[in-house]
């Protein structure tokens, strides 16, 4: 059985902060308002679909308690639509996904749909902390350091200087601005209303265009701090052959703290006859990984390569990478690992301009792909994140 | 009761008095928790008491756990029994706060672990106003926690932030600071102490804790769902990590305040009470008290000196040499009240020598830790000069001048000529064979090694070094002499390099070889100080510079025939040669194996990699750990077998206060012992076969192995033995 993508949406990013133009509504809001115009734009009969699985870094307070199953109920779709919440961190959304295509694949469900929501601006980043990070058992004896350090530590390691991460993140501004201008993006985006049905946004806020290398250099290091503290001693004692660390990111070349939510539409064959949709992609393989943990940001190339393997494709069938840009050197050390050369890989920006709603944007860049291979006529697409404590997802989609 | 004194009174507030039988101090002990359990049941019991004033009889409230007890705690405890031993005195302290009874403790002094824990289990603190009556919780030094509740108290006394901060950093504070944290309730002067006390029992307080009241909720019930708390606790662990990986107490005590704030008050005596079970079972708290406690006090109180000789005191002293070590032992020994004469060749050098102390005296002056008249007059106690004659009427001279036998020689017979027939004449040599400077010496019975570390007013070991003719009234008068200036003695045979210098230098030649070896120079400073060493060894050859060792193994290997010990180095000099060769010996020269920027923080050498190309695949750090290690352990474990070394304490002592050998492995011989004798002789084989024989063990080291006797008695028993009592 094939799992086919039919249609998928994205809310603009807001900035995730309370002058974002998000910040007043709520989470299961912007993914009601998502369902919503899923269904409206597709004519569909909700009674159609099985279940819909929505991903969240932070499932804990108005994120928690099932969100999709309450968003399923407030969008008006019928009550038979079951409702799930998966947490993989950043890898939520696109793991989302990748979980209504294996029920799809296997006969569980017909059809369903799978995205995230993240309202960064209502959360709070350590809302759902967890024994992995502060449990002093738990994080001490698995070397746990935060994530900026992660990524600091592979700029170390692999000799990234300031001035290539900084010049990697006025790349992805130039592709991103480029991309809005020229409409690139605008069948997916959704633009969020607010209680009376104006709109509160219709682009992605984050973005900072003309963005230079010599505006960049002015900002501080986010994360010398975390390693003052102690944490550079957690990063020497996991690798040995570091000296000191090499402190080169910050907010400019970071993924952005926004507010969003993305999904896509997935099912069978059989399902898009009864409700009348052509199918754009089908999935064609998906893998989850684990990797070393105090960096937390490696897995991409190994799940990459396990997600190509259940393909049974090589690197060189991709036509299109999408790799989540959580901060410069992660991109960086995955080009050079899997050999993908600049104008494959987030060809129109990523979450460095555009800002990364954390269980949302694996929903989102999977929509990105798909339309950019519809518009450039290219046929196939990797889609990869890491996440937090090692983890990572990808998911490889083929247009029909 | 041998160790308490309870008093009834008329008002109905009774004074129970801690005051150890012939002691000079209150220690935690068996004998006195169980007087204290008599006398807390007796004060339950007896209608007519209305309240308690708990203070001590001795000038300090306590001092803590008896730690030659604890020390007994590894290889004889099992984990159970160790918690079950913890849960003695955790039920002591509960039945003082559960008496319905409230108690006051007016801390008449220092009350340190043990004592400011039972402080803490009275309902209310009186703190004497006096700059030396310091408490605190320093139990994570000896890698312990603060067990019967003091984890659990104090957080819930002063919250979890400020509690971490004093457990962690083992900090003691005094009255004015404990005050203000808030640890103790008030802070009167010493004849207003009991009266404070009693008043505040006057007061009528509810003797009930209000986590003992019904509907009582943890602090930190909410867990890690309270996002200011979950990354508290991650900077926490991560500060921790600051402290290396080789101690377990700071992690212990995170985790005692991170379940115990989140449990009902019983549970999280519980929950400490195993993590304290854990540390006392573990070898690393043995080995910290067992040297850096227990030998190091013996040693301090003449655990090596020789028996029979009359006590003597130095008054006059000829310190020979006004250069670093000679105006350091200068400044020391005027500070301990014994009068200077400083000579160097001619008066401006001895001039120099004597500003040092002043210069050291002003640091201290500055920071209020010396008055100007003490300071002055210490000062005025040292006597610069070039004339040998000054020296009539020394009781010692403690010989400092440049490392060269001749030099030495000369400098022995001018003082000689001078000095009374009975003092004693000490050579302070880091390096050169006793027996062979006291030739010079027409009285070589009272020839004797001194060998101070650098800097003199800030290393507390002396290693004292007996030559072939050295009698025992000299060893036991250069032992009162350094009692006198209260730094910690060991006691080593002759030998090149005795035992410190001849052990440190497989430290720097073993980073050197690894650096031969092709190992990434990041790798060997980082292995080095995740060992638990100060610094990494490259860092302290740019420090003394790379000719320094390079002269003392030419000079060695030139005098080969003196000694049995050939001081010969097996790996690394030609890394060595080449550095200096390329001028870059030391960071004196400007720069060695780092530079050292105008700017910033010094960094390892780029030209490294070009002079010393590193292998493709690199060990990994535990590996490398263990050549720092084993290369030390097992050179010492030779100075052993050879007599240099006569008692597995001075080895400890001298590794840890010495050189910087790690505290965790409780110094060089009880590392051995930890890693099991057999253990450490087989993995010593597979290093030898690696990296070459400075790692083989010695036929008597195996034969050790193959009877299973370790170094220390406590090393040959059997783990676990059981206790008759429980």
């Amino acid at each position: 059985m094939e799992a086919y993508i039919y249609d998928h949406v994205r809310t603009p990013r807001g900035k995730g902060r309370p002058d974002g133009a998000l910040h007043e509504v709520t989470s299961v809001e912007m993914a009601s308002q998502l369902l919503q115009a899923l269904r409206d734009r597709n004519d569909l009969d909700t009674a159609l679909l099985d279940d819909v699985i929505l991903g969240m870094a932070q499932p804990v307070g108005e994120q928690g308690g099932v969100l999709a199953r309450a968003a399923v109920l407030q969008a008006g779709y019928a009550q038979t639509v079951a409702g799930q919440q998966v947490h993989r961190f950043c890898a939520s959304g696109l793991d989302a996904v990748s979980l209504i295509a294996a029920q799809v694949h296997s006969g569980m469900i017909q059809a369903g749909i799978g995205g995230g929501v993240e309202s960064m601006s209502r959360t709070v980043m350590g809302y759902d902390s967890g024994a992995w990070t502060s449990d002093p058992a738990v994080a001490f004896h698995n070397y746990y350091a935060p994530q900026g350090i992660g990524a600091d530590i592979i700029a170390t390691l692999d000799g990234f200087s300031r001035e290539d991460v900084d010049s990697f993140a006025v790349e992805s501004q130039r592709k991103a601005a480029h991309a809005w201008k020229n409409g690139y993006f605008k069948n997916s985006i959704v633009p969020v209303k607010d209680i009376l049905g104006e709109v509160l946004l219709d682009h992605d806020e984050h973005m900072r265009p003309g963005t230079t290398v010599e505006s960049l250099a002015k900002l501080k290091p986010a994360f010398a701090g975390y390693g003052k503290g102690g944490f550079e001693a957690v990063a020497k004692a996991k690798y040995p052959q570091i000296e000191e660390l090499n402190y080169v990111h910050h907010g400019g070349n970071s993924s952005g703290i926004v507010d969003g939510s993305g999904m896509v539409l997935v099912g069978s064959k059989e399902f898009g006859e009864r409700a009348g949709l052509k199918p754009r992609a089908r999935i064609r393989a998906y893998a989850n990984i684990g990797s070393e943990p105090t960096i937390m940001l490696t897995a991409p190339g190994a799940c990459s390569e396990k997600a190509l393997k259940n393909a049974g494709m090589n690197r060189g069938d991709i036509d299109l990478w999408e790799l989540n840009e959580a901060f410069a050197s992660v991109v960086m050390r995955f080009q050079r690992e899997m050999g993908v050369p600049d104008d494959k890989i987030n060809v129109n920006g990523g979450a460095i301009a555009m800002g990364h709603p954390l269980g949302a944007t694996g929903a989102m860049i999977l929509g990105t792909v798909l339309d950019e291979l519809e518009r450039r006529d290219l046929q196939t697409g990797l889609i990869t994140l890491c996440a937090a404590n090692g983890l990572g997802t990808a998911s490889i989609i083929e247009r029909v | 009761m041998q160790n308490l004194k309870l008093e009834t009174n008329a008002d109905g507030f009774a004074i129970l008095t801690l005051d150890a039988a012939g002691q000079t101090m209150n220690v935690v002990n068996d004998a006195f928790l169980a007087d204290m359990e008599e006398a807390t049941a007796k004060i339950a019991a007896d209608d007519s008491i209305k309240g308690v004033i708990l203070t001590s009889g001795k000038p300090a409230f306590m001092a803590g756990a008896d730690l030659t007890q604890l020390v007994q705690g590894f290889g004889t405890l099992t984990k159970a029994q160790a918690y079950a031993f913890s849960q003695r005195a955790t039920a002591m302290h509960r039945a003082i706060e559960q008496s319905g009874k409230p108690w006051v403790a007016a801390i008449n002094g220092l009350a340190l672990g043990g004592g400011f824990e039972l402080a803490l289990a009275c309902h209310h603190r009186v703190l004497v106003d006096n700059p030396k009556a310091l408490v605190g919780l320093p139990e994570v030094n000896v890698g312990l926690l603060p067990g019967s509740g003091g984890t659990v108290r104090l957080a819930l006394l002063v919250g979890y932030k400020k509690a971490l901060d004093l457990l962690l950093s083992g900090r003691s504070v005094g009255p004015a600071e404990a005050l203000k944290l808030g640890i103790v309730d008030e802070v009167v002067p010493a004849d207003k102490l009991i009266d404070t006390a009693r008043a505040w029992l006057a007061t009528g307080p509810d003797p009930v804790r209000p986590w003992d009241v019904k509907g009582w909720v943890p602090p930190q019930k909410k867990g890690l769902t309270v996002p200011e708390d979950s990354v508290a606790y991650m900077m926490a662990a991560g500060a921790i990590a600051q402290k290396g990986y080789n101690t377990p107490a700071p992690q212990a005590i995170l985790s005692a305040v991170f379940e115990g704030q989140q449990l009902p008050f019983d549970k999280a005596l519980s929950v400490e009470g195993k993590y304290f079970a854990k540390l006392l079972t573990d070898p690393v708290a043995r080995n910290i008290i067992r040297t850096t406690f227990i030998s190091k006090l013996a040693a301090e109180k003449g655990a090596r000196r020789p028996a029979g000789v009359p006590k003597s005191e130095v008054k006059k002293l000829g310190v020979l040499g006004a250069g670093m070590m000679g105006a350091g032992i200068a400044f020391v020994s005027a500070t301990a009240g014994i009068e200077v004469v400083l000579l160097d060749r001619d008066v401006p050098s001895a001039e120099k020598g004597k500003a040092y102390t002043a210069k050291a005296q002003a640091k201290l002056i500055e920071k209020g830790k010396l008055s100007q008249d003490k300071a002055d007059a210490v000062l005025a106690r040292i006597t610069p000069t070039d004339d040998y004659a000054l020296l009539e009427g020394c009781d010692m001279i403690v010989e400092a001048v440049f490392e060269d036998t001749a030099i030495k020689a000369e400098t022995t017979r001018k003082a000689e000529a001078v000095i009374p027939s009975t003092a004693v004449f000490a050579s302070n040599t880091s390096s050169l064979p006793i027996s062979a400077l006291a030739t010079a010496s027409k009285r070589p019975d009272q020839f004797i090694g001194i060998h101070f570390f650098s800097p003199v007013d800030r290393m507390g070991l002396v290693e004292v070094i007996v030559g072939k003719q050295t009698s025992k009234e000299t060893l036991a008068k250069s032992l009162d002499f350094i009692a006198q200036l209260r730094k910690t003695p060991i006691v080593v045979n002759d030998s090149r390099g005795f035992y410190t210098s001849r052990v440190f230098r497989m430290f720097i030649f073993e980073g050197v070889a690894m650096l031969e070896d092709g190992v990434e120079p990041a790798r060997i400073e980082n292995a080095a100080k995740a060992a638990g060493f100060p610094i990494g060894p490259l860092a302290l050859l740019d420090e003394v510079t790379m000719e320094l060792p390079v002269k003392i193994v030419d000079e060695a290997a030139r005098d080969s025939a003196d000694t049995e010990n050939k001081y010969t180095i097996e790996r690394g000099m030609k890394v060595l040669g080449r550095m200096i060769e390329l001028g870059r010996g030391s960071r004196k020269a400007g720069g060695g194996f780092y530079d050292y920027p105008a700017t910033g923080s010094k960094h390892l050498w780029a030209g490294l990699a070009q002079e010393f190309p590193v292998s493709e695949s690199q060990p990994d750090q535990e590996e490398l750990k263990k050549r720092f290690l084993y290369s030390q352990a097992n050179e010492t474990a030779q100075t052993f077998e050879e007599g240099v070394l006569e008692t597995p304490e001075d080895a400890d002592l001298g590794a840890i206060y010495g050189w910087g050998f790690p505290a965790w492995t409780g110094g060089t011989l009880s590392y051995i012992d930890t890693v099991g004798i057999a253990a450490f002789v087989a993995e010593s084989d597979r290093l030898a076969r690696l990296y070459g024989p400075r790692f083989a063990p010695s036929a008597w080291l195996r034969e050790k192995a193959a009877k299973g006797e370790g170094f220390y008695p406590a090393a040959n028993q059997p783990a676990a033995k059981e206790l008759t009592s429980a």
